[in-house]
């Protein structure tokens, strides 16, 4: 093992009055800051770079540690010296979405109209405009075009956003139990979680800050989250029918199970390191994606000239892999260069976090083919 | 290189568009790629052999060969490759008659149940034969369909499909004649 590797996060801002952004919507967002952390070193030809998009609750902070922390960022495992994504060889940048609470803007900064906190007043975006801000950094990088994007989940539907808005400017993707639009389940699942939030009295219509925090809400709402990104089979592995902290049921609502602390101890701790409202705009942003658009995802991806590696789990019942088949029956149909997999394994939708000596040779490999026809 | 790699090689002309179902760690489409110029793809069910594809650099789709197929548009393929697969999918005349909408031709290597080691298994030994083409044991094969050269160009007959070309081969090499005697393998160049 090497020695930790240290990193701190960069900011870059744009869309200053009167060049704001602006969203999909219509309505004009600016100043945009965008917090991001890169990993290795450009080329020369800067044709190393490797885009890494972050799921919901995600960051910029994707590997290396900082200072004083007790865990490296979130997708540490992959990212690094001799790893999937080789820092060694490749440029890695992960930037905080449009939306989020880790430093880019989003319902918690500061509405400089109001000198306050936006709160409702931040404007709704969609996964389109959070990956129009992204290419707005990497313009700023001075990179023309990317090696690779990549990112599981919510970060996987970003890739495949970026290749469809920018064909010319992506050599490959490699998007990781996704989708190309939310099914009704998945928009379902989302609003309970958008309902536990809203319905604790502390959410005060958004406008909590310097106040008391919705915890109770975000507690359930990680909670629901936490079950849909686990299946039955990790769950049962996990935790069975364990009882925490006692020798037998007590009879009474407190909890007994060691499954229901954990939910507590996740949902609880969740208050402390994302905002509210945050989650309720990306999750917003989520249920609105549809790639397709007009119902027709084969005419979506005409002109894509990406070399794809989608990757699925077989116990993701979450963003299922027969929403991935779909995505490769429509690059098929338009001659795109596309591999796809299936992992098997019971990590559920949080396989693409946990589940990595199969990602890790997977990706490793890909890139090099990838690498090596950028340069040949 | 193996025998059934080298004799497909030479019925392949030079910048084809393959799909070759059932392509196991990608050998073969990575030798059409690179001593072809062939644009490649393929279809596995074993998620081993996937990785094994990604690390050579070859195109490959996850799933069955029986469902597989769908995805492509009419004749997307110059060649569509069934290399000792076609005795493994549950629904071989449907994979056939796929392959050649999908495929401008269609390669089809078959082991020969028939040949004369295996015919003296069964008439002397009195036991399902275990040859170099078919090297399993009943309760271990992964074969589903039995058949011979000869059950093969019959089945050809019947749906007027047209065999442009036949090549048998043995552990020794091409068998020049008496196909369904002396060969293991046998591998056609077949179109609509």
């Amino acid at each position: 093992m090497s020695d930790p590797q240290f990193v701190e996060t960069q900011h870059f801002t744009f869309a200053d009055p009167p060049n704001e952004l602006v969203l999909k919507s219509g309505v004009k967002l600016g100043p945009v800051t965008m917090a991001y952390e890169t990993y290795g070193t450009l080329n020369a030809a800067k044709s190393n770079a490797i885009l890494i998009f972050h799921a919901l609750t995600g960051d910029a902070h994707a590997a290396f540690w900082h200072k004083g922390d007790k865990a490296p960022g979130w997708w540490d495992p992959m990212i690094g010296p001799g790893k999937a994504f080789d820092t060694d060889k490749y440029f890695v940048i992960c930037a905080n979405i449009i939306g989020g609470c880790k430093g880019s803007t989003g319902p918690s900064s500061i509405n400089p109209a109001t000198g306050k906190p936006y709160g409702l007043r931040f404007p709704v975006i969609t996964i389109e405009d959070m990956v129009v801000a992204q290419k707005r950094l990497i313009d700023h990088l001075g990179i023309k075009k990317l090696l690779c994007a990549s990112g599981g989940s919510m970060g996987g539907l970003m890739a495949l956003k970026w290749a469809v808005l920018y064909p010319d400017t992506l050599h490959s993707a490699i998007p990781i139990a996704t989708n190309y639009k939310h099914t009704a389940q998945q928009i379902a699942l989302h609003e309970v979680a958008r309902q536990a939030i809203m319905s604790d009295p502390h959410w005060n219509k958004g406008d909590y800050y310097g106040g008391e925090l919705p915890a109770q809400g975000m507690a359930v709402s990680r909670m629901i989250g936490h079950i849909t990104y686990m299946s039955e089979r990790s769950m049962e592995e996990k935790f069975g029918r364990k009882l925490q902290g006692k020798e037998k049921l007590g009879y009474d609502f407190s909890h007994d199970f060691e499954v229901e602390s954990y939910l507590k101890y996740r949902g609880a701790s969740f208050v402390q390191r994302f905002d509210a409202n945050s989650y309720l705009y990306i999750s917003k942003a989520l249920d609105y994606f549809d790639l397709s658009e007009d119902g027709d995802l084969v005419k979506v991806f005409k002109g894509v000239k990406t070399k794809f590696l989608i990757v699925t789990f077989t116990s993701d019942w979450l963003y299922p892999s027969y929403q991935s088949k779909d995505i490769v029956r429509a690059m098929k149909a338009n001659d795109i260069d596309v591999s796809f997999i299936e992992i098997d394994t019971s990590y559920g939708h949080d396989s693409f976090l946990v589940e990595i000596n199969g990602q890790s040779k997977l990706v490793r490999d890909f890139l090099n083919n990838a690498a090596q026809s950028v340069t040949s | 290189m193996r025998n059934d790699h080298k004799y497909i090689l030479e019925m392949i002309e030079p910048n084809s568009r393959v799909l070759d179902l059932g392509c196991g760690n990608g050998e073969l489409l990575s030798l059409l790629m690179a001593q072809r110029n062939c644009r490649a793809a393929g279809i596995e069910i074993d998620e081993k052999e996937i990785y094994k594809c990604v690390e050579r650099g070859v195109s490959v789709s996850h799933g069955d060969i029986d469902s597989g197929l769908s995805d492509y548009a009419d004749k997307t393929f110059d060649y569509v490759i069934l290399n000792e697969s076609l005795q493994e999918v549950l629904n071989p005349e449907k994979v056939i008659a796929e392959a050649l909408r999908v495929g401008k031709k269609a390669i089809v290597g078959i082991p020969n149940f028939c040949n004369l080691n295996a015919r003296l298994q069964i008439f002397f030994l009195g036991r399902v034969p275990v040859t170099e083409g078919l090297p399993y044991k009943w309760y271990n094969t992964p074969n589903l369909r039995f058949l011979s050269i000869k059950d093969f160009r019959d089945f050809c007959l019947e749906r007027s499909i047209v065999i442009e070309n036949e090549c048998a081969f043995g552990a020794g090499g091409k068998i020049p004649f008496a196909h369904n005697l002396l060969s293991d393998i046998a591998i056609f160049l077949i179109r609509k």
